[in-house]
Formats: C-alpha cells, structure tokens, sequence
C-alpha cells in the first residue's frame, strides 16, 4: 500500500487555508436575491391569521410566502410526515418558520419581516418528558395514538425475570441526559436558482444531499429530475444539517416563481432554532450481575424528549436500546422506549446518535457495579467484553472487535493500574468504553438500491475524476475517495479530481450521517477504480507482453510485478486502453449485506462493522468550591485500519472535545417554551481554553468488509468519553452525578445528599408514570 | 470609502451602518473571512488591523478606513503558503475549514510578535477562536510546527 495509511492532507486544505473554499453563503450570483424568515414567538399556538400584504407594500421586496404556499407535508422518515415547510395553522415551538420574504437585499428582507402581521392563539405548552406524559389532553399532534407518544418501542430478548432471579446483585439507576446541538462554526446557508424551464438547482450546507433533493422536490411538487442539489464545502454538521429545512423550499420556490437567484443565510440564533440536536433523555437502567461480575439480564427504558416534531426522532428511540448490546456480553435484554412531543425544537441526530445517551447511564451504572463487587472497573470491562465474531442477544452481527485492546491502551497510557484509587484527594481517573455503527444498515426509505455509488473516468491526458454524492463536512470524505482510486490506480492524489454531492452528476451518496461514508462509498470507489484497473492491466500486458494477472501500478507506471523495469506510463496504459475499449469509466456500489433479527424495529443498529472505543479521563475537583477540571483524556479507539491516520486522529480528536463540552458545560435548555441561551457566547462550546489534553490512540484491526479492513472513526469517539468523566469525577470527589451536565452544583448536592445518606434525588418520570405502560 | 486590503486599495461606496465583514465579503468579494455569529463570540470574522487581530464582524467599516488590513487571502505570498497555512493543512488542522481563516489570522499575529510561543500563549493568542471540530489539538500542534520552521529559515536566512 503506498497512499493508504499515510497521512496525506487533505485533498481540500489547500483551499480552505486559503480563504479560497466556498462555503453556501460565499456564493454570489447575478441578479441574487435574499431571504429571510419569520419565526415563531410562541411555543405553541394556533396560527390565525397571517397577514403579509403590508410586507408584499414594501419597497424593495419581491415576494413573501406561507405555510399555505407549500402545504405538502413532509419527514425524514417515510413514516413520520409531520411538518410543513411553514407552519399552516398552528406553531410547535419558538423559532418554528412561519413565513418566508424574498426581497432585493437581506436589510429589505429584515424589515419586511416586522410589517408580516400574525394572531395567535396562544394553547398550553409541553415543556418537559413530564408535562408531556402528565398532559395528554394538550395535544401537540393531533394524529398521535395517545396523548403526546411520538413512538413506542417495546422489545424483548429472553426471559428477563430468570435473569434477574439469577443475579446476586440487581442494581436500578436512573439518570438523565440533558440535550445539547451541534452548534456547527458555518450557520445553515443556501442559494437556490431556477431558469424559465422550470428546472432549480440548490446549492445548501446540507450533510445528506440525497434526502434533501426527495424531499424538496417533493415539497415543491416537482419531479426529481428537475431538481439539482449540489452541496459546496459545509461548515460542519455533526448531525445537524440531515434534512432540508424551511430555507431550503422557500429559496427553491422563490426562485422558481421570480426566475433569479436567492439565498438564504440563518443567523446564530436561527440555528439553535432548526436543532434536530441532542435528545434530552430520561432512563431507567436494571442491571443484574452475578457475584463475578457476569450480566444476568438488562432492562433498560428510555424517554425521549422530541419537541415538535418527529425529525429522525423514530430512528432516535431505537438506537437508545439497539447498540447497548454490542459491547459487553448481554444474556437477557428488555427494551422500553417512548419518545415524546414537546414544544420545543426538534431534536434529532447528533453525533452518536441515540446511543450517547444510554453509553453514559450504562457505564456510570457498571462504575457502581464494579465498586459494589470490588472489582478493578478497567479489567471488568475487558471481563465482560463481547469476542470479536460474535451475535448478540438482539441479532446484531459483531465481526471485528478490538475493546480489549483500546481498554489495554487507555490503561496504559493514563498509568490506570499504578494510579486508580492512589491519587490525592480531589484528582481521579474514570474509564468507559463503547461502540458505534459503521454506517446504519438500512436506508432511511427502504429500498433494494446501493447505498453509495462511485463513477471513476479516466482521461487521455492521466486525470482521473472521481464522481461521488457523498458530502464532505470537513471528515476528509473527498480525500478518501481520493486516496482509494490512488492506491488502485497506482497513480498520485494530485491527478485526481473528486466531484462530491451533486446529485445531477454524482451517483447517490445516501450522505454523511452514522458514520457510513468510508465504508460504503469507500468500498463503492474501490470497486469502480478495481474495474478500470483491469481494462488498463489488459491493455498494459499486450503492450509488455505480460499476463494481466502479474502487473502492478504504482507511482503512475503500471509494470510487471516481479519485473518492475517492464514498465509503461499510466498515461500510456489509459491511452492504450481508450483505444480498446472506448472511454473509459467504470462504476461501483456497495449495499450492505442483509443483517439482523425478523422483529419490528431489527432495522435499527445494524450495521456491517461496529467500532470500539475506550476513554480515560483524568480530572481535578476542587474540595472548597467543586469546581471541576477535566486535565487530559486519554481515547483508543478500533477503526479497522486506519486510512489517513492524521485524520482518523483529528476525528478521535473532535469527538472526545465533543464529548467534553456535553459532559461538563454545554445543554439546550429552556424557560417557558424559550430558549434559555440561543447564542455562542451562553451555550458554552469549549473554548482551547476550555478544552482539556487529548491523546487519540488507534487501535487497529482488520475488518472484512470495510475497505482495506477499515470501519469508522467520526462518532464512536465521542461516546465513552462523557461517562468517563463522570466516573472520574466521583473518583476524585466521592460525587456521583447521574445528569449531564456534570456542573459543580451538581457535585456538591450529590455530596451533601451522600453525607446525608441519602439516595441521590430520582431523575426519571414518576411511578405513576412509568406504571401508564 | 477607501480600504487598504492585503497591500491593494479599495474604493466602496457602502453604508455607513455596515460592518468591516461585510464590506469584506459582499463589497470586496473577500468571502474567505467567515462568520459564526456577528455578535463578537466565535472569531471566524477575525482580520488583522494594522497587524493586530480584530472581529471584523463588530467594527463598522467606517472606524477601518485608515488602517491595513489583511485577511486570510493575503496571507499567502504570490501563491507560496504561509508556513502556518501549509502547517494547518499538512496537520490536518483544518477539519471543515470554517474556523481556519479567523485561527490562521490570530496565529500568524501571534506569530508575528512571539516566534516562540509557548502552548500558554498560543492559546490566550487563539482564545477568541471557536473551533467545532478538531478539539483543537492539530490546531496547537500546527501552530508549533510552524512557528519550529520560521525560526529555522529564520536561522537560515541570518546566518546566509
Ligand atoms: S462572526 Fe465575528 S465573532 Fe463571530
Ligand atoms: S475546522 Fe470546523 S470549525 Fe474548526
């Protein structure tokens, strides 16, 4: 392997060094028009009356549009469709668009929003998992089958109540996870243009053009092949940008009603209003283990907190119960979850999607397991870890594993053994593992189709462009779709081109969320550059009278393996192998293979390859004023093989200050249906102040499947790492904070109430709640 | 209104109300200074002002008539990279890129006065910056390399 493995930059540093990259809102087009939208005040309401014509009156603007404009109802998942473009007759959260103004410039645009008048009715507000539960009758969706339940999941592997029979210890905690957003540095933009023949194109920082470009067009009420979505460089995602937004249709349509350009860029506090974040989540864990330590049986229940509307939020609940089992030995597992409306942003997937939540309280829970047995918290988890090749109890299909090691490295690294236990008052190490998808193992819609696809063309001159509807959000898809088709073609990362996310020249990409995008369109591009391997192998053995079967290509040349002066150029081989065969492209696609159980809801965790990851954190708590200080964290994570080590290293790196910045400071929190801090400066993002030392780890291992034996590495990270300092914090305060954010507050009420002796203040729902199912 | 940017002059006519961000972007096409807020929090917008760092986004284009300023397009040199660009790229410090105009502007300033940093300094120097992605650790460690190799030509070009 010459390219794959090294860390070469990123195909697009160089532009984004520059100033040179365009991100959405860097673009400028003739005639350009600009949007801007009306949002909500009222976290719920009935809409009355929307009165534009005062706005239409203003000079300067071109256009104002409704919810009744675009009244088709759309959802990221086929079966949740419960949003319009714009509210039509009642309003779920504040900051829900309303209305939409196209006008001459973004100033004329802003102040036609003030002349947009709107009555009203204000309906009582959901504020919380228990106002939802407590309040049936203040419906948020009219459609739902009871009271607010979004969803209802109820799944259940073995014969619980033998499991927890045959425990010696039974354990029952319930923790909550506060909710957080992306918070990406680029705020959502998009320019939309249409021509007089009815055909649109969209440019939007969007992390899933495919999805987009259905639902829009679907939206719009136009056919898909007279929509064109093109993603430029995105600002980043983290979840973030997986579905169109209300910017999105209103720049499509206004373009297509007024023949020009327009755009559309949301301001700071807009984003915290389109979330699709973090779900608040609310769990009761039952663990029962054997006095070795040994799971006997797992129950665990989930409430989800939603807001308004339903977003990714179907898959959500699932993947709070599916991947629990993927790391430790489970015997016997019961599912319970319900995900909530409320009147709130929507929440959706971020980073980890699903999974964090139930991480954090699983490995909190094993942190107090392993004291109550007087077992070493590192070596238990390497005790109860799943083997490599294995299935667990809900059907998923475990191949590569690599947890011990990660747990050998951490421990390793951070001095566990000689340290844990034997640190001054006030300092603490806490460890925690996980493991995360590579790549879900169903589409978001159903179908029998590749979930990426790959054009590879060469041309006369040695160019090689790679053609793919992937998304690049700053993981480097670009450059390892760049550096496959180089390993293969044997030729340098310079001569080639990757035209990513246009989903008129590009071949589905299903986007970049769950970790998928090396895997899938890795394997894709591999295939598609394999193909034209052999065309040029063919060409190249007439030329130097060799079998095909013995060539190699590498640093431009293609020669014979064993013989490498019987040499030709690339350039020479493509030319030959034009002559042959025609111009030469070739395409490749990767479906994952069928995986997992016949019961509903077996769609959600699987996953060709699963990655593992193992934190230590190291923290500080002072004993006066509990202030905590996370000092350094140490992550090993299995990737498979790491492709760009560089990058794999910087994803490890982002994830683990992602993990950071959920675990001690950062929460989207409301008063009154209002959100409490919609700005950087108050939701705090870690600053490089803030942000503690970390020492990124790979642990490699082969996977089958992936390509060049390699999984995921942009989500899993950042699981282990919250729990992690969570653990720490009670080792160096005696604390034990089963909520995010670990705040001092927190840890000095956890104190008060140890001394005290009493049970930590309960976070879950109320009996009579929990008794309603 | 007259600017100098990155050595050239500049004649705009834009409101008196509008910031030095977006005269940069909308009136002079220099859309490499990003911003994340224009509310002063997260330096995306951070230009250099007669070689000190300043948030474009929260000074009026007006108050910048008289000073250079340099944005992230003039950093490199005739298309040769600023040893910090060239850092970010090869460290992988620039994840989406977003953030990286406003990192490279306060760093180069850091650079600039301090050729050798500590890790303290260089992060009270980027401390304005919010970066989302790197957790920014390739972000420190391209920062040193760079400022390791302009001492070096440093070295080199006195003692040619
Ligand atoms: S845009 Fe200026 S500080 Fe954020
Ligand atoms: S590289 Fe994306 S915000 Fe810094």
């Amino acid at each position: 392997m010459r390219v794959i493995g090294t860390s070469i930059p990123k195909i697009d540093s160089y532009t984004k060094v520059t100033g040179a990259a365009r991100y959405a809102d860097d673009l400028k087009l003739p005639r350009m028009a600009f949007g801007r939208i009306l949002r909500s005040p009222h976290p719920h309401a009935i809409v009355k009356r929307v009165d534009t014509s005062r706005a239409r009156a203003h000079p300067g603007v071109l256009d104002v549009i409704t919810g009744t404009d675009l009244p088709h109802r759309y959802g990221i998942m086929p079966t949740t469709q419960d949003e319009t473009a714009f509210a039509i007759d009642r309003v779920r959260y504040v900051g829900e668009p309303v209305a939409a103004v196209c006008a001459v410039d973004e100033e004329t645009a802003e102040e036609a929003l003030d002349l947009i008048e709107v009555d009203y009715e204000p309906l009582p507000a959901i504020g919380s998992i228990e106002e939802a539960l407590a309040h049936p009758e203040n419906r948020i969706h009219d459609d739902t089958k009871r009271g607010n339940i979004m969803k209802e999941v109820h799944l259940n592997f073995g014969d619980l109540d033998e499991g927890f029979a045959e425990a010696d210890l039974v354990r029952e905690d319930t923790y909550f996870f506060e909710g957080t957003t992306h918070a990406p540095m680029e705020e959502h933009a998009c320019v939309a243009d249409a021509a007089a023949d009815g055909k649109v194109t969209l440019w939007t920082s969007t992390q899933t053009p495919h999805y987009v470009h259905r639902e829009v067009a679907k939206v719009l009420g136009i056919r898909l092949s007279r929509l064109r979505v093109i993603v430029p460089p995105v600002g980043g995602g983290f979840g973030g940008k997986c579905e169109p937004f209300a910017h999105d249709f209103a720049a499509c349509l206004f373009a297509l009603r007024h023949g020009r350009p327009v755009k559309f860029t949301l301001s700071r506090e807009e984003v915290f209003y389109c979330h699709r974040g973090r779900h608040p989540v609310k769990m009761i864990l039952k663990t029962g283990v054997k006095s070795d330590g040994a799971i006997t049986a797992v129950h665990l229940q989930t409430f989800l907190d939603g807001g308004g509307y339903a977003s990714y939020g179907l898959a959500t609940v699932y993947y709070t119960g599916a991947l629990l089992t993927v790391t430790y030995n489970i015997p016997r597992y019961k599912f319970d979850g319900m995900r909530l409306y409320t009147n709130k942003p929507p929440c959706g997937p971020k980073r980890g999607h699903g999974s964090t939540q139930p991480r954090y309280a699983f490995e909190c829970q094993l942190d107090k397991i392993a004291e109550q047995l007087g077992l070493d918290p590192a070596a238990y988890r390497k005790q109860l870890a799943i083997a490599p090749y294995s299935t667990t109890v809900n059907g998923l299909r475990v191949t590569t594993c690599g947890l011990k090691e990660c747990v050998d490295r951490v421990v390793e690294a951070s001095g566990w053994d000689e340290r844990h236990g034997q640190m001054p008052p006030g300092r603490g190490l806490g460890i925690a593992i996980s493991s995360y998808v590579t790549g879900a193992g169903k589409a978001i819609y159903w179908n029998d189709m590749p979930h990426s696809g790959v054009i590879v063309k060469i041309d006369r001159g040695g160019g090689v462009a790679v053609l793919c509807g992937s998304a690049d959000i700053g993981q480097g898809s670009d450059t390892m779709l760049a550096t496959v088709v180089a390993e293969e073609l044997g030729i340098d990362v310079l001569d080639i081109r990757v035209y990513a996310g246009d989903t008129d020249l590009t071949p589905v990409d299903l986007g970049s969320y769950s970790s998928r995008v090396t895997f899938m369109a890795g394997n894709a591009a591999r295939r598609a550059a394999l193909a034209l391997r052999a065309q040029l192998f063919e060409a190249a053995g007439a030329l130097l009278d060799a079998p095909a079967d013995q060539l190699a290509a590498a640093d431009g040349c293609i020669f014979v393996a064993n013989d490498p002066a019987r040499s030709i150029t690339f350039v020479e081989a493509a030319q030959k192998a034009e002559a042959e065969h025609g111009t030469l492209s070739a395409v490749g696609s990767y479906a994952p293979p069928k995986l997992g159980g016949e019961f509903k809801g077996a769609g959600v965790g699987i996953s060709p390859a699963y990655s593992y990851t193992a934190a230590v954190a190291e923290v500080t708590v002072d004993p006066e004023t509990h202030d905590l200080k996370v000092d350094r964290l140490w992550v090993a994570h299995d990737c498979g093989r790491a492709l760009n080590p560089t990058l794999v290293a910087g994803q490890i790196e982002g994830s683990a200050y992602m993990g950071f910045g959920e675990a001690v400071l950062e929460e989207q929190v409301f008063r009154k249906g209002l959100h409490k801090i919609p700005s950087l400066l108050e939701y705090k993002l870690p600053t490089i102040y803030d942000t503690p030392e970390i020492v990124a780890m790979h642990v490699e291992t082969h996977d089958p499947e992936g390509p060049y034996g390699a999984k995921e590495a942009g989500e899993g990270p950042l699981n282990p790492v919250i729990p992690a300092i969570a653990n720490a914090v009670y080792a160096a305060s005696g604390a034990r904070v089963d909520s995010t954010p670990i705040t001092p507050d927190k840890i000095q009420r956890a104190l008060k109430e140890r001394q005290r002796g009493a049970s930590p203040p309960r976070q879950a729902p109320s009996k009579e709640v929990v008794a309603t199912r | 209104m007259t600017f100098q940017v990155n050595g050239e002059e500049h004649r705009v006519a834009a409101s008196p109300t509008h910031t030095l961000l977006e005269v940069l972007r909308e009136e002079l096409d220099l859309t490499g200074t990003k911003h994340g807020c224009e509310l002063g929090h997260c330096g995306a917008c951070t230009v250099l002002l007669d070689g000190a760092p300043v948030l474009s986004c929260l000074l009026l284009a007006v108050e910048a008539q008289d000073a250079a300023i340099t944005t992230v397009e003039g950093l490199a040199h005739d298309n040769t990279l600023h040893p910090l660009q060239l850092a970010f790229a090869e460290r992988g410090a620039a994840q989406c890129g977003y953030c990286t105009p406003g990192f490279l502007i306060s760093g180069a300033a850091l650079l600039e006065r301090n050729p050798s940093p500590s890790r303290d300094e260089i992060k009270a120097a980027l401390a304005g910056n919010l970066c989302r992605c790197t957790g920014y650790t390739k972000i420190i460690e391209a920062m040193e390399l760079a400022a390791e190799r302009m001492r070096e030509a440093e070295r080199v070009s006195a003692g040619a």
